[in-house]
């Protein structure tokens, strides 16, 4: 981002003063705050909130779909917020996670290892598999980015949308392992909670029926992988890793000048992203357990990076909000028949969802390019650091002052 | 990428039929120059637009194919109805019908790239906003005017243009071979195709290259603000582009449902607007010459790809290509600079 003024315009908002608190709280303290926060968005399916409840479909799946959608926006906002490169073919590496689980447990796949002679037990194959899909994905992104990493910004867009297409045009082809447009079926799932009610386990998509249902457990299971993943790009963020993905994306050549090696970081943050999508890609062949092609066109790859640009581009909490936003909406809408009084054809507005989701990015970049939930400290580290640092003391000078 | 290990390993479902390419070569070559002149006429809307802008107007393949729909509804207030069946109405009548159409075509395309600048770009211009707002925008103005078609047009027009479905084609030309080259079969469709795209990209060169209005578009493209200074309106020269740009997408929509007669759907445009990207690429992005020739070695490349390796892979040959020319020669063939293909 080459222009000052042009984001420099934001200055004080209303989220300013929680963030400063937020801010200045210490580990423990934002844990302490946080954990019920997490809790009740976890137990959100259960409560059965007349209004936020979804009527068309089940609130539970609709929470797994964003449980999932919410860990590809984290990934991609690794690729697009943190280091700035536009990448419009992530549903490529999400395809690419789904594929190596799907390719490893299904049993029309000849790769399948889940059977008496393979080397995958079945109740835990999808679980062995996840780190398995992980790194096949970060591979995959390596195998893309090393070649393509060097070009400029809207090029490498391009190139990953191509990609993208590619990953897919393989899955549609390569019939006699992929299956082609008849997919793969039977992908493996955990097999957890096997009771008799639930022979096959409460995550078996044949568990639909009640409040909790598969939907929930995968929308949990994806909370857990959602907070090891943002624990772990936190972490990342506040390292010189980040720090070196916040110049890039600032000015990459005045970060090659100062000496950061802008390939080896932008294959980081590709790579690790990648993965990251990898990890969404095997939850969804899991809680769906059957893949075909068409779930990864393109178009998802745009509606991936529509959450992030909606949820603000560099926030990791923005980005979540982006993912609930677009895997929520569409759902809420669907076959309703009044909001509040107020009669409206859900289904319809349900419908014209790219519709709205294109229009809001048209205008979004109008009025609010940052997003709704804009990420503010530039330099992150040292700048909030130094404000927090500032703050203190300040409010420790003033206190003396009182006291005096 | 577990399936490219497979494509080694496992049993091929890919197959090198290097026989059939020899056998086939000529009739390939000229089916693929009347692909190839398709997206050089789509590529030369990416290439100015870059040129002028630096902006990779991601939406230009949705003017393409509201292109398509253009020169339908002419054809349809026309009078001809939707049947699949071929119309015979003589060479002549043929042609005026025909160039009627393209003229609907291109009013319509030409008119919403203006629409689409003056709505979605001119206002982050005006914020000064860095290129991947553009892209954004452009991403979500891609899905606006798709979703427009899907839905809402069928509601406008009760039902006749637009909605889920391709519509049912109004065919005016059977292809019918006129004569042959080195044994391949050249039909009326081809040499449609080929003249016409031959005389545009003519007139569009001669425009960008010999014109008042052509000097001020390469005046913008090589120094935006020395030409401003000279008395160049910016923003009428980037109207004058986009136009430009729309008008050559619009003709090419004609020709393309001449070839594909079944392809006027909402989603139409996708595809063959990444591959005439990928041909603006090829030629050497901003090079007006340059789209012209990227757009032809596609079309060529691609039916080769496509005899080759089975039909399933020819739109993986285009987005490989691709990749491959960004590699190792990121300024395409021709070279960049809009300004500098004619001194």
């Amino acid at each position: 981002m080459s222009n000052q003024s042009f984001n420099d315009r934001p200055k004080g908002g209303v989220g300013d003063g929680f963030r400063g608190w937020w801010n200045a709280l210490a580990r423990p303290a934002q844990w302490a705050f946080g954990a019920p926060f997490i809790l009740l968005i976890a137990l959100l399916p259960l409560l059965n909130i007349p209004l936020l409840t979804t009527e068309g479909t089940n609130f539970g799946a609709v929470m797994a779909q964003f449980g999932m959608y919410a860990l590809i926006a984290i990934g991609l906002n690794v690729v697009v917020g943190q280091a700035g490169l536009l990448d419009l073919g992530y549903v490529g590496f999400y395809a690419v996670g789904a594929y190596t689980v799907a390719l490893l447990t299904s049993p029309s796949s000849p790769w399948n290892q889940t059977g008496p002679d393979g080397w995958l037990s079945t109740d835990w194959a999808w679980l062995a598999c996840l780190p398995i899909a992980v790194a096949i994905t970060a591979i995959s992104g390596l195998i893309l980015g090393s070649p393509t990493l060097r070009l400029r910004g809207d090029y490498l867009a391009i190139v990953t949308l191509g990609f993208g297409e590619i990953v897919r045009l393989l899955a549609d082809n390569l019939t006699e392992i992929t299956g082609g447009g008849r997919g793969l079926a039977q992908v493996a799932y955990p097999r957890f909670g096997v009771t008799e009610e639930f022979p096959l386990g409460v995550f078996s998509a044949g568990n639909v029926s009640g409040t909790l249902n598969s939907g929930v457990w995968w929308f949990w299971l994806s909370i857990v992988l959602i907070i090891i993943v943002l624990l772990f790009v936190g972490n990342l963020e506040r390292s010189r890793v980040g720090r070196a993905w916040v110049a890039i994306r600032e000015d990459e050549d005045a970060a090659e000048i100062m000496g950061v090696p802008t390939f080896k970081f932008k294959l980081w943050a590709f790579v690790i992203g990648a993965s990251i999508g990898g990890m969404s890609g095997a939850l969804y062949a899991g809680q769906v357990q059957f893949v075909v092609p068409t779930n990864f066109n393109v178009v998802n790859s745009v509606l991936f990076l529509c959450a992030v640009v909606l949820g603000g581009q560099g926030n990791k909490l923005g980005v979540i909000l982006g993912a609930f936003i677009i895997v929520y909406l569409p759902n809420f809408f669907l076959g309703r028949t009044e909001i509040l009084g107020i009669p409206v054809n859900g289904s319809e507005i349900a419908q014209y969802k790219y519709l709205f989701f294109g229009l809001a990015l048209m205008v979004l970049m109008i009025f609010r390019p940052q997003g709704l939930i804009p990420v503010r400290q530039k330099l992150l580290t040292y700048g909030r650091e130094l404000y927090v640092a500032a703050r203190r003391r300040s409010k420790a000078e003033e206190a003396e002052v009182v006291a005096k | 990428m577990t399936d490219l290990a497979g494509l080694l390993y496992a049993a091929p479902p890919i197959n090198f039929n290097v026989e059939a390419l020899g056998n086939l070569f000529w009739q390939l070559t000229i089916d693929g120059l009347a692909y190839g002149a398709i997206y050089a006429l789509v590529a030369v809307g990416y290439t100015l637009v870059y040129g002028v802008l630096r902006l990779i107007n991601f939406a230009h393949s949705e003017i393409f194919m509201l292109g398509m729909f253009g020169q339908y509804a002419v054809l349809l207030l026309l009078g001809f109805t939707p049947s699949g069946n071929v119309y015979q109405e003589g060479v002549v009548m043929t042609c005026v019908y025909l160039g009627i159409a393209m003229i609907g075509g291109m009013a319509v395309s030409g008119g919403a790239a203006v629409g689409l600048e003056r709505l979605a770009y001119r206002p982050l211009r005006k914020r000064n906003a860095p290129s991947l707002v553009f892209l954004i925008t452009a991403i979500g103005a891609s899905f606006v005017i798709q979703e427009f078609v899907h839905y809402i047009l069928p509601q406008l027009t009760n039902g006749e243009l637009g909605g889920v479905n391709a519509q049912i084609p109004i065919r005016l030309v059977a292809p019918e071979e006129q004569f042959e080259i080195f044994g391949a079969s050249v039909t009326n469709i081809t040499l449609i195709i080929l003249i016409s795209a031959f005389l545009l990209s003519l007139g569009t060169d001669t425009f960008v290259n010999r014109t008042k209005f052509g000097r001020g578009i390469r005046a913008v493209a090589q120094d935006p603000t020395t030409a401003t200074l000279m008395g160049v309106s910016r923003e009428r020269v980037i109207m004058l582009t986009f136009l430009l740009g729309g008008l050559l997408a619009g003709a090419a929509a004609l020709l393309y449902t001449l070839k594909i007669p079944n392809g006027i759907i909402y989603s139409g445009g996708f595809i063959l607007g990444i591959k005439a990207f990928c041909a603006a690429v090829l030629g050497g992005i901003g090079n007006l010459r340059g789209a012209l020739l990227g757009g032809l070695i596609l079309g060529v490349a691609e039916n080769y790809g496509q005899v080759l390796f089975g039909a399933g892979w020819r739109d993986v040959v285009a987005f490989v290509l691709l990749i491959l020319i960004l590699m190792f020669r990121p300024t395409g063939i021709l070279g960049e600079s809009l300004a500098r293909a004619r001194v």
